[in-house]
């Protein structure tokens, strides 16, 4: 059931707030054992406003009043999003116990949308990752098949949706973790425009690239979550000083898209198959279809893994031991003789960091350095531009870009956390947008590819495949709308 | 040819100059930029770095900043942007500082010194500045965050002062110049002013020697003895020719206590900051509106002002001097004009009175700046004409004025109050006269003998009798016509 089938029941009486939330925590006791979504489950919190949410519906009805557009919605919360009074750990042993001091722009939007948040889900830490592998709490699985990876790094909030624990979560996608995730869960997942909502509370990896994003179920709840959410924010430089875009109507007739040019071979049989049979269904629906090349696309995995590591080498500096967070143990009570405060900031950060995100602090501050700036980091932003250029041109010819959402469909745990590479590919698809700070959302596509459906010999065969449109900057609300047009194609 | 001596070295000199700007709040989120509150109360998921939190420019930072840069006379860029510079110490929260390093708000500018020389500025850019790290406190290190993110500038500039007395006379004008323009109180005790130096010397139609920078000067005093002190070290070193002894290339610190500097120890300011451009802050457009707003909220500079005064209001370059040391004072001497914009010569009058008379009072009260006195400006223009219009003598002004400064009051009923309204009956002045000359006919018959001189014997004890109130012109007149009535 959807967020906004879920508050009509509510407004209808069919259910109280109360009776929804309690569902909502048990079906969590009972399955998320073996999911894994949630890192921390707030009950006493969902309880309490769940009943002062039914105690307000009887005055909101008094009154004559509307309630809230996500009124009594249980939601879940990437576990990088600060929310003051409660644990916000980034799935990093750096941040265990830590209780942010503050409220995210984006948290404190669904609850004055009236939403129920019931705790934060998993990921990788810090949201480096493609797997949800990456976290120090352990991985999160697959509703759709318990030994594979929900995708990363908003893992466990696509998890939870697509396990049908709440029908609306949000994660954050610096290079793919939203859209990803959604498409391996067979959920929908929507990366905004670069700063149509506040990264306020959002805590950083790569800040040029971060935008918080919502998973939904489908594509109408991003369209509602993107007019709660987005809006100016003063508390966020990067933020659009433009109010949140009001949902748009597109018919797919005459509407011009362009087909993502790929190397021969890059996808997945499984993969190739959705994806075909989507773009035919587009056609059949009246698209026109056009190939659609990015000549600099080649350049974005490097490009992306060059600035996005060299902001996380920045970024991550202050978990240092310092104000709060992990200290290692030698330091807690009295610096060891011989101690310093540079080998107190070494042998915290030893303790503090997983195998990846020590890796990309490295990667980070090397293409950093002096000798090696230019080289790495300096070219790499001219690459980002020249990408952001290729877009431009693109979108003078079409309205949309398509592709899959990823290569290959959800792999199995561990399959690739031995070679980092393969797990850096696995964002080929979704890196390009990032960079150029485009809107893009991932829709579900593997119901239309029948032939998928029949041959039933492999499992993998079964797995969801998601499309995704990639638009001109600005255009969320527009390219959603075509993504909606797109979902009620399939059955 | 004879060896080189201390006089033959030719000194570099070379400033960085922190100065904190006076704004409510602080650079990057709203905490209250003030000093001397209880430790760690200024502060804010912002400024202390808190995971998720993001930094927004105050405006009025960058208004002030602006300022500054026309105050001295800068090239204003019309964008410029902030970058980050990584490095780990405990009174850093964020790991990096938010700076400009690639593209500062201002460059060019400079001051000119007294001699004529012009100290031409490199650049000045826009930072936050860092906690404050305790580290006297016994096995622990404490850490205080509330000037963490205090709005500063950096002024940087060439290397073109070849004394320690230069460069004490540039900070002098460059203090001036900043607090008249309303950017910074550039206060050294309260850390709202600090300064680096970069020290070498050379022999002349020789390339520089090698370059020395000096940390931790606390006052302007700190600053020339240090300038001082590397000077004679680097010269008797090169001089010694002891290669043990030869300067490198590194930061010292000044020791307050011996007067001297010494390497700082560890290599904490040798690192790769690894700059680049902070993606949290959008770039920092100057749009011209702004500036021209800045430009006008400008008030004139001191030297300006010294020049003005002399040539438009015939003040003494002395006075003038005195008059443009401080702002507050400055405007109180153009109040005071104003108000007495009727009188000729109002504004000599006014630059005397306030330099001679009420400096003196106000610095007789010990503590405090004219502008802490009840003294106004109006106050001040009434007593000098009630003085030039005879109605008050100069001693009764005095006493007026000390009146006015310590305690306030209202101009007229004062005069009444204390019995200082001068004396304009002739009858009583005559009075007054004759009695002086009774016992002395002496003095009567040399002035008669044409020794107008020797009246003034006469003239104290009138002056006397009236307590001041009499006008000394009147009393002449009189006496002299007392006495030539009087004579054969």
């Amino acid at each position: 059931m959807d967020a906004r089938t879920l508050r009509e029941q509510i407004l209808r009486g069919e259910a109280t707030v109360l009776e929804t939330v309690r569902s909502a925590l048990a079906d969590i006791d009972r399955r998320d054992g073996e999911v894994h979504a949630f890192l921390t489950v707030e009950k006493d919190y969902a309880l309490e406003r769940a009943a002062a949410l039914d105690r307000e519906l009887v005055e909101l009805k008094a009154q004559g009043a509307v309630p809230p557009p996500l009124f009594g919605v249980p939601v879940a919360i990437k576990a990088n999003l600060a929310w003051q009074g409660f644990e916000t750990n980034c799935a990093s042993r750096t941040l265990e116990n830590w209780r942010a001091p503050y409220t995210a722009t984006a948290v404190r939007r669904l609850v004055d949308a009236g939403a129920v948040p019931l705790g934060t889900t998993n990921m990788d830490e810090f949201a480096m990752g493609s797997s949800t592998e990456n976290s120090c709490h352990g991985p999160t699985r697959n509703p759709r098949d318990l030994t594979r990876i929900p995708g990363g790094s908003s893992g466990g909030s696509a998890a939870a949706v697509a396990a049908g624990f709440v029908p609306l979560a949000l994660g954050s996608d610096t290079g793919g973790s939203v859209r990803q995730p959604a498409a391996l869960c067979g959920v929908a997942g929507f990366k905004p425009t670069y700063g149509r909502i506040s990264r306020y509370g959002l805590v950083a990896f790569g800040s040029s690239l971060d935008q918080v994003s919502p998973i939904a179920t489908n594509v109408g709840d991003l369209e509602l979550a993107l007019a709660i959410l987005a809006g100016v924010d003063e508390r966020d430089a990067t933020c659009l000083r433009e109010p949140a875009p009001r949902p748009q109507s597109v018919g797919l007739a005459g509407l011009r898209l362009g087909v993502l040019e790929m190397a021969p071979n890059s996808l997945e049989a499984g993969v190739e198959a959705a994806y075909n049979a989507a773009a035919a269904a587009l056609e059949a629906a009246g698209a026109v279809l056009k190939p659609i090349a990015l000549p600099h696309g080649d350049l974005a995995i490097p490009t992306y893994y060059v600035l996005a590591t060299a902001e996380a080498s920045s970024n991550l500096a202050r978990y240092d031991g310092v104000r709060y967070g992990l200290r290692a143990k030698q330091y807690r009570d009295q610096a060891p003789a011989g101690g310093s405060l540079q080998e107190m900031f070494a042998a915290t950060r030893r303790a503090a960091f997983g195998a990846e995100v020590k890796r990309r602090i490295l990667l980070g501050t090397f293409v950093l350095s002096h000798g090696y700036q230019d080289a790495w980091y300096g070219r790499a932003s001219r690459a980002r531009r020249l990408l952001a250029q290729d877009y431009a041109a693109a979108f003078e010819q079409v309205d949309a870009i398509i592709s899959p959402t990823s290569p290959c469909v959800a792999f199995p745990l561990g399959a690739r956390t031995a070679d980092p590479l393969s797990m850096y590919l696995a964002d080929t698809l979704t890196v390009p947008a990032s960079l150029a700070g485009l809107p893009a959302v991932s829709v579900p596509c593997h119901a239309l590819a029948e032939e998928r459906n029949g041959s039933g010999q492999d499992r993998q065969a079964e797995l969801p495949v998601g499309l995704q449109f990639v638009g001109p900057a600005g255009e969320d609300a527009r390219l959603l709308a075509m993504a909606r047009a797109f979902e009620e194609l399939a059955p | 040819m004879s060896a080189p001596t201390e006089t033959t070295w030719v000194p570099v000199i070379g400033l960085e100059v922190h100065c904190q700007l006076k704004t409510a709040s602080k650079i990057f989120c709203g905490c209250a930029n003030r000093f001397g509150a209880p430790p760690n109360t200024l502060t804010c998921p912002v400024c202390t770095g808190q995971p998720g939190a993001l930094p927004v420019l105050n405006d009025t930072a960058l208004d002030l900043a602006l300022r500054a840069g026309l105050a001295l006379d800068c090239e204003l860029a019309s964008v410029s942007r902030f970058d980050r510079k990584n490095y780990f110490y405990c009174d850093l929260p964020k790991g990096y500082q938010i700076t400009q390093y690639e593209v500062p708000f201002a460059s060019g500018g400079g001051i000119e010194l007294a001699n004529g020389k012009h100290i031409r500025l490199t650049r000045i850019h826009m930072e936050e500045d860092a906690g404050k790290a305790i580290h006297d406190r016994g096995t622990h290190t404490l850490v205080d965050l509330n000037r963490a993110g205090v709005p500063l500038i950096e002024i940087v500039t060439e290397a073109d002062m070849q004394s320690a007395a230069e460069a004490f006379e540039f900070l002098g004008l460059l203090k001036e110049r900043l607090r008249f323009a309303g950017v910074s109180d550039c206060d050294m005790e309260k850390g709202s002013l600090r300064c680096d130096v970069n020290v070498s010397v050379h022999l002349p139609d020789e390339p520089w020697r090698t370059k020395v920078e000096v940390k931790n000067l606390n006052s302007f005093r700190h600053v020339r003895t240090a300038i001082e002190h590397e000077i004679a070290r680097q010269i008797s070193a090169y001089e010694s020719e002891d290669p043990s002894r030869q300067p490198v290339q590194e930061t010292r610190l000044f020791d307050v206590d011996s007067g001297t500097t010494r390497p700082m120890r560890g290599k904490e300011d040798e690192g790769d900051y690894r700059y680049f451009p902070d993606p949290d802050l959008v770039p920092v457009s100057a749009s011209r509106e702004r500036l021209e707003e800045q430009r006008r909220l400008l008030p004139e500079l001191p030297a300006q002002r010294r020049e003005r005064y002399v040539s438009e209001w015939r003040v003494g370059a002395r006075e003038a001097a005195i008059l443009t040391a401080d702002r507050p004072l400055a405007d109180f001497f153009e109040a005071t004009v104003r108000a007495l914009a009727e009188n000729e010569g109002g504004a000599q009058a006014a630059a005397k009175w306030l330099t001679n008379d009420v400096l003196r009072i106000v610095g007789e009260q010990g503590t405090g700046s004219l502008s802490d006195m009840p003294l106004t400006p109006g106050q001040l223009a009434r007593v000098i004409s009630l003085v030039e219009g005879g109605e008050l003598q100069r001693k009764g002004a005095q006493c007026l004025l000390a009146r006015l400064i310590t305690e306030g009051g209202e101009v007229d009923s004062l005069v009444v109050e204390l019995g200082l309204a001068a004396v304009t009956d002739d009858g009583q002045l005559r009075a007054w006269c004759l009695a002086a000359l009774a016992g002395r006919e002496s003095v009567a018959a040399q002035v008669r003998a044409g020794n107008e001189k020797a009246i003034g014997a006469l003239m104290g004890p009138v002056m006397g009798s009236s307590g001041g109130r009499a006008d000394p012109a009147r009393v002449r007149a009189l006496l002299l016509e007392l006495i030539r009535e009087d004579g054969p």
